[in-house]
Formats: structure tokens, sequence, C-alpha cells
């Protein structure tokens, strides 16, 4: 009778024991987003928007403090009912055109939007000029003059002599 | 004669790219310059009590140093500052930034307070105003309360030597 009470006094001990455990281990858990729908809007917005700090990954991507405050700023301008370009326009007037991943199209770009179009329209026409220039110059070099073409009925001459 | 043409291209091609190498990426150039500083009403560093404006400081030419006691880089910059107060050429404001009130009370008694006055921006949000991404960071503002002058990390002597000081002379004039 006592070693079924010390039984399950051990028993208890060691739920308890494993249950404390448990606390140790386990996290409180994240709170998922209030509000998915916003939080999809944050996200597709944020991926088109660079993080200053990384250069290299956008504010959706990034960890670093500046990204967070980017992502809490812009979820407070949606939650007041701000429009996507209210939001980049607000960003854009602090951090420059530099925070957009997509360069915009105005008179200081036009050489980076439109430079590759350019150089490979030039490129070919170049080519298709070569190409043309070079066809005549074959048939130019093919006309003998009387000369040549003396000397060269000379040689043939000899040839079939042989 | 036939090579000078691409020779040509290639060369114009070399000096965009030799242009190129010389930028710093990080250094993003703000926009802020030559508009008028954005508006804030903080409370001081020292005296939670008073507030202080940006546009307390119309009229006068002055600077405006973003920094934090968790930035090591504005360690580095911190004894060029003292120096600069020293000479009281221009007023240098402190905006103390995403800190700690009392460790930034702490640090200044550490390390010197060459600030008239540090403001608290305690949440970033006259930071993101202002379009800063980093600490510290330095704004040189005119008697018109426009921002004239970014300088991104930290103030150097030879900054302020070749860049700031020059400015500032040209401003106060």
């Amino acid at each position: 009778m006592s070693t079924d009470l010390l039984k399950y006094c051990l028993i208890a001990l060691a739920l308890s024991f494993f249950s404390f455990q448990g606390n140790l281990y386990a996290n409180e858990a994240v709170p998922v987003a209030e509000d998915l729908e916003l939080e999809k809007r944050l996200n597709k917005l944020a991926e088109n928007l660079r993080c200053l700090v990384c250069q290299n990954e956008t504010l959706a991507a990034s960890r670093a403090d500046f990204s967070v405050d980017m992502r809490n700023e812009i979820r407070e301008q949606m939650k007041m009912n701000k429009s996507d370009e209210e939001i980049i326009d607000f960003l854009v007037a602090r951090y420059g055109d530099f925070i957009l991943f997509n360069p915009p199209f105005k008179p200081t770009t036009w050489l980076l939007w439109l430079g590759p179009f350019t150089l490979l329209l030039v490129g070919g026409f170049a080519l298709i000029f070569y190409l043309k220039h070079r066809g005549r110059t074959k048939e130019a070099e093919l006309t003998l003059t009387d000369k040549e073409r003396l000397r060269a009925e000379s040689l043939i001459k000899e040839m079939d002599k042989d | 004669m036939r090579f000078l043409l691409p020779l040509g291209i290639f060369l114009v091609l070399v000096i965009f790219l030799g242009i190129g190498l010389t930028l710093n990426p990080r250094q993003v150039p703000s926009p802020l310059i030559d508009k008028p500083a954005p508006v804030f009403q903080l409370h001081q560093l020292e005296d939670p009590s008073k507030t202080i404006s940006s546009e307390d400081n119309l009229g006068k030419v002055w600077m405006l140093n973003v920094w934090a006691s968790w930035c090591v880089a504005c360690r580095d910059e911190h004894p060029v500052l003292v120096e600069l107060s020293k000479l009281g050429i221009v007023p240098v404001y402190g905006l103390n930034y995403k800190d700690q009130r009392d460790t930034a009370m702490q640090w200044l008694k550490q390390f010197g307070n060459p600030y008239e006055v540090s403001v608290v921006d305690a949440d970033g949000k006259v930071g993101i105003d202002y379009g800063v991404y980093g600490v510290p960071e330095t704004y040189v503002i005119d008697k018109q309360g426009v921002i004239r002058y970014k300088h991104i990390g930290p103030v150097t002597v030879q900054s302020l030597t070749d860049k700031i000081l020059p400015l500032i002379n040209e401003l106060k004039s």
C-alpha cells in the first residue's frame, strides 16, 4: 500500500519534473499577425524596397533594425489607410530613389534604362554596315586590272603546259 | 586608324567604370539636401520636462548629430565633436536615437558632452523623417532652416576641415 503511494508520488514527481522541463524548453509562441491581409500587402510592398543597411536585401527579407523600423512604419501607415503609392512617396522623400529596387524612369536614369538597348541597336547597325561593306570590298578585290589579268592568263598557260 | 573608334569607346567605358570605383555604395545620397529640415518637437535628454523644437534654431547655423550610447562608431567621432564644441564656431545639437535615458546620460558623463542640448528620439520616428539609416549621421542646417549637408558615418577632423567648417563659415557670412 505504502509502496503504491510511493510509486504514485514518484510518478507525480517525475511528471511535474517533465512538465517543468517543458516550460524551460518551450518559448512563448510568437503571436500571429493580427491582420493577415495587411501583412500580405506589407510583404508585397516590402519585396520591392531595399534595406539601406544590407543593400542587397529587401525590406521584407532583412532582419536589420532599419528594416524592422521601416516595416513597422509601413504597417502603421497601412492601418491609417494610406495607399501603397503614398507610402512609397513617403519613403522616397526621406531615403531617395535608392530605397526602390526598381529605379524610376526619369531623365537622370534614362541612360540606365535605355543604355543597353541603345548599345544593342548601335552594335546591330555597325554589324550590318560592316557586313555589307565587307561584301563590297570582296567584289572590288575580285575585279582584276588588265595587268593582273595578263599575268593570270600567262600563269594558267604555264600550268596547262605542265 | 580603324581601331580609333573602338579604342575611344573602350576609354569612355574605362572612365565611367573608374568613376564608379571611387563611389562608396554605403553612402546613400540624401534627397533632403537643400530641403527644409523636418520639424521636430522633442524632450530634452537632461531635463525631460523641457522640449526643444527644430524651429527654435531658425536664424542660426547649427549642426544636428545623431548619436546613441549603443553605437560604436559614435565613440570614434565623439572626441572630434568635443574639440569642435570647445572652438565655439557652431552649436551642435544631439539627437539621441533609440537609446535609454540613463545610459545616454552616463555616456555623456564618461566621454564629455559636446552638445548644446540633446533631444530624445526614443522610437526613432524623427530619425525616419531625417532619413537616418545608421548612426552616427550629422546634418548642417542653415539660418533658413534648410539642410545644406549630410555627413554619413563618424565625423573626422579631415571631414571637418575639408568640407563642414568651410561650408559653415560660408553659411554664417
